[in-house]
């Protein structure tokens, strides 16, 4: 039986890994420190050509129609009537992507961005990210 | 003299995945007696339903459960369409089909694992996990989502198969192929496995017939049901499928816990089948019949009605009702029936003489999901649960009106 599974488990050994590595050698004292020095941390895999991170908003290109509010299915896209735009509440993002879709002057992509969590929920607001870093859309051909 | 002792498995325990009280009556070690207490999870899921709308209540229904998730989604968009009359395209149906055999892949694949760890043979649980990684590898790609995959919409899908992924699936069917017998062989040929599987949580023919047991459960105890077979939907219409019953590889049905594993790795083998047959037959053409999610949500305004979806998930039949109400834009009510619902009544049925270490792998032999089940619980005294008729509801509901307005009645 052993001899059965040994051979399975010695190729795994050298197989790619699947998953992250931790993201420290060790455990460090502190991991809030440790978090924010980025060039002591084990490397991240890349993520797929589909990957859907966090949302980037062009506050200058949104022209209020608020299509977004009506399919997000979190409500993470909150609309303020006084200035008609939204904002994003990143934390209740689902990453379903269907604003971006649904967008009639594309202002709303998603970026590449997974390491967002934070413990203040204001850091996850997103009011205006600018056009800068607005990669294009995970590849989705026209039906 | 004999005494007995009632001893609570659960709701956390370390056997299992998902909180539910299996309180048992024990005689020594052997089981006498059994009652599974559910609703320590439930969500409320279907009244957050009713103040969203459909296109909404999508991703809602995908967070019903985190294996059996395009299911549920599956399940409940099919209602939607059944309701009001949306077509989809060949190729949007090719490409549910191929995510609905990826995720029973995925599926099987787990429970044979985390069965393997519940018996304690863990090198076995970390090859199975591993070969898993490749399956999961492919719903990445193909949806950019390793758990809920946001894949499917009214009238189609959201996510087209690519060259590369026809590719990607392709060589892990391969892969499966090559790596997937050394494991079953592994597990299957192991006197300690065996001896700890068979004859365990017997479910009788006869029994799963009368507690309506769904999915490999039934299968297991001999059933030739399969929703694929009986009722096809989606691309199944094209590609027969022949219910796995373990008397066909073993020459008799048990019932037991190793039935259940035999039926759960041979319909692995049975899924690449289908997965390479639907990757042949994927037609050209458009995937979604409207793209456009407000479109849709135009088109589903005017609809008004019940609609049912019924399909075969990888714990057995799923089945979601919908009614939604003309002019109205959020989802009227909506009401789940899980698989494990249906298995979980024969939960005291396996348990009769069984011994208390077997009943962590009892409770997982069904592959329960606890949160997909709990929609609607009956709590009772200390006696148990009692049914009521629907009449007998209606005069308590009556009643309560009558006691919070203080007698007084319109």
């Amino acid at each position: 039986m052993i001899s059965r599974v040994m051979p399975q488990l010695l190729r795994s050994l050298f197989s790619r890994a699947f998953v992250n590595p931790f993201p420290a050698a060790n455990m460090p004292s502190s991991m809030t420190e440790a978090m924010s020095n980025p060039e002591l941390l084990n490397p991240y895999l890349p993520v797929g050509a589909r990957f859907r991170g966090r949302l980037n908003y062009d506050r200058a290109k949104c022209i209020g129609c608020r299509l977004c509010v009506r399919v997000c299915p979190a409500h993470a896209t909150d609309y303020q009537a006084e200035e008609k735009k939204i904002i994003i509440h990143n934390d209740r993002c689902c990453f379903c992507a269907q604003c971006t879709e649904v967008c009639p002057v594309k202002c709303l992509t998603m970026s590449k961005e997974f390491m967002i969590s934070s413990y203040d929920r204001k850091a996850n607001v997103v009011k205006d990210s600018g056009s800068v870093g607005a990669a294009p859309p995970a590849a989705k051909p026209a039906a | 003299m004999s005494t007995t002792y009632t001893i609570p498995i659960g709701p956390v325990h370390v056997g299992l995945k998902e909180p539910v009280t299996a309180w048992l009556e024990l005689d020594g070690e052997k089981i006498v007696g059994a009652r599974v207490r559910p609703g320590a999870i439930h969500r409320g899921i279907e009244f957050m339903a009713r103040e969203r709308n459909p296109i909404q209540v999508i991703y809602l229904s995908e967070r019903i459960c985190g294996i059996c998730s395009f299911s549920h989604v599956l399940a409940f968009i099919r209602a939607v369409e059944d309701l009001a009359g949306i077509k989809v395209p060949p190729r949007g149906q090719y490409i549910r089909t191929l995510v609905l055999e990826l995720e029973r892949l995925h599926s099987h694949l787990l429970w044979a694992g985390v069965a393997c760890y519940t018996i304690g043979f863990d090198s076995a649980f970390h090859l199975g996990l591993l070969l898993r990684e490749r399956v999961m590898d492919v719903l990445e790609l193909l949806s950019g989502n390793r758990v809920n995959y946001g894949v499917a919409t009214f009238g189609g899908v959201r996510w087209d198969v690519t060259p590369d992924l026809d590719r990607a699936a392709r060589d892990m069917i391969r892969y499966y192929r090559r790596e997937f017998t050394p494991f079953r062989e592994i597990v299957m040929e192991d006197p300690i496995a065996q001896a700890r599987m068979r004859d365990v949580g017997v479910l009788t023919r006869e029994e799963a017939v009368r507690h309506s047991a769904v999915g490999p459960v039934a299968r297991a105890s001999g059933l030739r049901i399969d929703l694929r077979k009986s009722s096809p939907y989606e691309a199944y219409a094209d590609i027969p499928v022949e219910p796995v019953v373990p008397q066909d590889y073993l020459g008799h049905a048990h019932g037991d816990v190793l039935d259940r594993f035999v039926v759960r790795v041979m319909e692995v083998y049975q899924t690449l089948d289908i997965l390479e047959k639907v990757l042949d037959g994927m037609p050209e053409g458009p995937f979604v019949a409207e793209p456009n999610a407000n479109k849709v949500l135009g088109q589903l305004k005017p609809a008004e009605g019940v609609g049912w979806g019924i399909i075969e998930a990888p714990r057995g039949d799923d089945t979601h009702i919908v009614s939604l109400k003309a002019g109205e834009d959020n989802v009227f009510w909506w009401k789940v029936r899980a698989p494990t619902y249906a298995n979980a009544v024969s939960w005291p049925l396996m348990f009769r003489d069984n011994e208390l270490a077997d009943a962590p792998l009892i409770i997982n032999s069904i592959d329960p999901c606890i949160s997909c089940m709990e929609r609607v619980m009956v709590t009772g005294g200390r006696e148990g649960a009692q049914v009521l008729t629907k009449a007998a509801l209606i005069d308590l509901c009556r009643a309560k009106t009558a006691r919070i307005s203080g007698g007084v009645t319109r």
